[in-house]
Formats: C-alpha cells, structure tokens, sequence
C-alpha cells in the first residue's frame, strides 16, 4: 500500500510535469469533435441524433492517442526491469498506472462533457446519460489502452499496431455506450445498457490488471 | 488422470516428434479434407433440394456456415494453444498459435465474403451492421491482430508470448459472437444446427452440411500440421537434428538425380 502511494505520487508529478501527457488527448478530442459538424453539416437536428457515437469514437481516438507513450520511458530507462527484477511491486505499478491513465485523459473528458453537451445541442437528460456512460467506459478505455501499451511496450513498430490491436476490443463498448444514449435520446429505457457497460467494468478490473502485468514481464523478457 | 494425460502429451512437446508427427498425419488429413469436401459440397450444391423459401440461394450454406463455425473453432484452439504455451511454457504450441491464426482469418474471411454474397438475394444488401456480422468482423481485426503482433518484434520468440496473450485476451469475443443472435435479434438468423433440439432443417440438407462441417474441421487441421512443420523447421533450423534432415534430404535429392 505505502508502494502503491507512492508510486501514484510519482505517477501525478510527471503528469504535472509533462502536461502534454494529458493535455494534448483533450485538445484533440475537442478538435474532432469540432471536425464533425463542420464535415457533416452543423444542422442540430443531424448532430443531436449523431451526437452519442461522435462523442465515444473522440473519446475511443484520443485515450488511445494518450496511451501511445504510456510506457516507453520507463522501458527506456529501465524502471520496469527494475521492477521485474525486484519481483514485487510490479502489479502496484500496474495499478497506479491505470489509475493516473485514468485520472489524466478520462476524468478531464468527463469534465469538459457539459461543453459538449452545448456544442452538439445535447438537452439535460441525454446530457446525464452521457456522463454516466463516460463514468462506466472511460475507466475500461484506460483499462484496454494501458494493456495495449503493454503488449507493445518492446515492439519496433508501437504506435499504429496498439491502434489495430486495442480498437477491436474497444467495439463492444462503443455499442452499448452509444446504445445507452440513443435509447435515453428517444425516452425509451436504458439501465440494461449501462448494466452491461458496469459488467464490462468489473470484468475488465478483475482481470485486465492481471494480463497487463504478464504482458510487462514478457516486453522484459 | 492427468498426470496420464500429461505423461502421454510430454513426448509431442518435444518439437522433432512433433515434426515428424504432423509430417505422419498430414497425408491422412489432407486426403479425408479433401474428400469430405468434394463429397458434402457437390452433395450439397448439386443433389441435395432447393429450399421452399430461399430457392437455390441457400446452397452457400454449405461454404458458409462450416467456415463460419470453424473460424471460431480455429480461434478457440489458438487461445488454448496460446494457454498452454505461456502456462507450461511449451515453445511448440506458441508456434501453433502462430501456424493456426492465417488460417482462421481466412476462415473468417471466407465466412465473412459467403455471408455477403447470401446477404445480397436474401435481405436485399451486402452488409447490414447486424450484431453477428460485427463480431465476425471483429474476430478477423482480432486475428491480423494477432498476426500483426508477433511480427512487431525483432525477437521472434518474444513476439510471439505477447501475441499469445492477444489471443487469450481476445477470448472475450467468442461468446459474443456466438449468443449475438440470441442476445440483439437482428437480421441474422438463428443457429440451425448447432442448437441441442431437434435441428430445424431436414435431413437431406443436413447430411451434406455435417459432411462439410467435417471437411473443414479436417482441412483445418491439415493445415495447421502443414504450416506447424515450417515453423518448427523456421525456429529449430540451427539444431544438430534439423541441419541432419535438411543434409539427408539433400543427398536423396541427389541420388535421385543420378
């Protein structure tokens, strides 16, 4: 536990450090949010109707762009062979790191999400269904991305293959998220929905950790 | 029990027996693949009656749904393949994950291409974005992915642990894939045979699907000992025994020609 404090304290000051780290996926998600209706066509009726698969394929883009890098300097410079090595407080790492990763690109969407509500023409309720489902999905994107960099961690070509290997995964998700969403759009009910997108959450916890930390001792080798 | 069934399996752990095992089944397997298929697919393309509803259209069943059903199959035996490899640590069947994923993605490939050309005179479309037809879709992402991992590395052997575990994680989806059309009762109909009530086609359909269903299975198989041999000879072809083969191979070669 003191291992694990510790190791989140100096997950918080790099990110406060490197504020790229953190800042950039929102940028971007703003961004492509703000390509859509200008490539689309900024009628508020098409946006409100397109709004809750625009808004997870953003967030889907840009948790995984923040995870590209998750890894790379503490393989680079020997951190996690260190912790290899040491045979204890690899699965501390593991933890804290999905947890800052969490703290760092899902947290700040779920904040900026009443800006969103605004630029798509969201009204109050859909705008509550879509925090709940950022609440429950964001977690298992940062869950997912973080294995992605794992398993990736040591390969020659990173960056566009954690994209092929992550964003299948990531198709289930985007289908009750936005399912959510569109059955809340038309007053019908959606609990089942978010049930499931609970169920993802706990299943992904228990085991994702677990997998991320095998993945890790293998980049190692 | 098992400690039998381990004593039994040890030996084929070693990756010479197991080459010249699949080099034993590969004739065996190849020759019933090939005649279960020529035999449940003319069977089932040119003898067998035409449905009362979809008219000769459905005959794509008999590609269709064996490929369908053993690109899954195909994805389950990777997985405990994979398993067993980063359990036990056992190199050979990490290379069976490798042997075996190609030939599931064109499983599903075939699946995915059959199921449009049955799409188009049935529900008036090549692709719907139905529950079955996406997690098809992405059981084949799942696989290039695989594919695409164990190369990413410069360490062969490193590459292919991490694309193992891929491959258990991708896991997730089988079941998808499966109730997909129990859970979303979309356009995709439900399962015909694999269901444990009296399956809801008649027998003379059925025969040469099974025949199929069974040609695939054992092409399946036949492959895997195929590309399993190349890639025990690939990652063993520094070994004494190897280089032995690869030298008495040569001189019979040679004495052939003179």
């Amino acid at each position: 536990m003191v291992m694990w404090s510790s190791l989140i304290k100096r997950e918080l000051q790099l990110l406060g450090r490197q504020k790229a780290d953190w800042l950039n996926p929102l940028v971007f998600f703003l961004l492509v949010l703000s390509l859509f209706p200008l490539g689309i066509g900024p009628e508020p009726g098409m946006l409100k109707q397109i709004a809750p698969g625009l808004v997870w394929i953003a967030a889907l883009l840009s948790v995984l762009l923040s995870a590209e890098r998750l890894f790379k300097d503490d393989y680079r410079y020997g951190v996690i062979e260190q912790l290899v090595a040491g045979r204890q407080g690899l699965f501390s790492y593991v933890t804290a790191k999905i947890c800052c990763h969490w703290l760092s690109t899902g947290v700040p969407l779920i904040l900026v999400s009443p800006l969103i509500a605004v630029l798509l023409g969201l009204d109050w309720q859909s705008w509550q269904v879509l925090v709940v489902t950022l609440i429950l999905g964001t977690p298992v994107l940062s869950l997912l991305s973080v294995l992605g960099a794992a398993l990736t961690m040591a390969a020659d070509k990173g960056g566009i293959l954690q994209a092929l290997i992550i964003l299948p995964l990531y198709i289930p998700l985007l289908i009750f998220a936005s399912g959510a969403m569109e059955a809340a759009a038309t007053a019908l009910p959606y609990t089942g929905q978010l049930a499931v997108l609970l169920a993802f959450l706990l299943f992904a916890l228990a085991l994702v950790p677990l997998a991320v930390r095998q993945a890790l001792r293998m980049n190692v080798g | 029990m098992w400690g039998s069934m381990f004593r039994w399996l040890d030996p084929y752990a070693k990756p010479e027996t197991l080459y010249h095992l699949c080099g034993r089944l590969l004739p065996y397997l190849m020759g019933l693949a090939l005649f279960t298929l020529l035999l449940g697919n003319i069977w089932g393309l040119a003898f067998s009656p035409a449905d009362y509803q979809q008219g000769d259209s459905y005959r794509i069943i008999y590609i269709h749904v064996p490929s369908a059903i053993w690109s899954m199959g195909a994805y389950s035996s990777m997985a405990i393949a994979a398993f067993i490899g980063l359990v036990w640590q056992i190199r050979v069947a990490q290379w069976a994950v490798l042997a075996i994923a190609p030939i599931g993605a064109v499983y599903t490939a075939i699946a995915l291409i059959t199921g449009a050309a049955w799409g188009k005179p049935m529900w008036g479309t090549w692709w719907v974005w139905d529950a079955r037809l996406t997690s098809e879709l992405v059981l084949l992402f799942l696989y290039l992915g695989v594919i695409a991992l164990a190369g990413a590395f410069s360490e062969a052997a490193r590459g292919i642990k991490v694309a193992s575990l891929l491959a258990i994680v991708g896991v997730v989806n089988l079941p998808i894939i499966h109730f997909s059309v129990e859970w979303w009762n979309t356009l995709h109909q439900g399962a015909t045979i694999t269901k444990f009530a009296k399956p809801s086609i008649d027998p003379s359909m059925l025969w040469p699907l099974l025949i199929s269903l069974l040609g695939f299975a054992l092409l399946l198989a036949a492959l895997t000992c195929l590309r399993l041999r190349s890639q025990i000879l690939m990652f063993e072809q520094h070994r004494p025994w190897v280089r032995q083969l690869v030298d008495s191979m040569a001189a019979s070669h040679q004495k052939e020609q003179n």
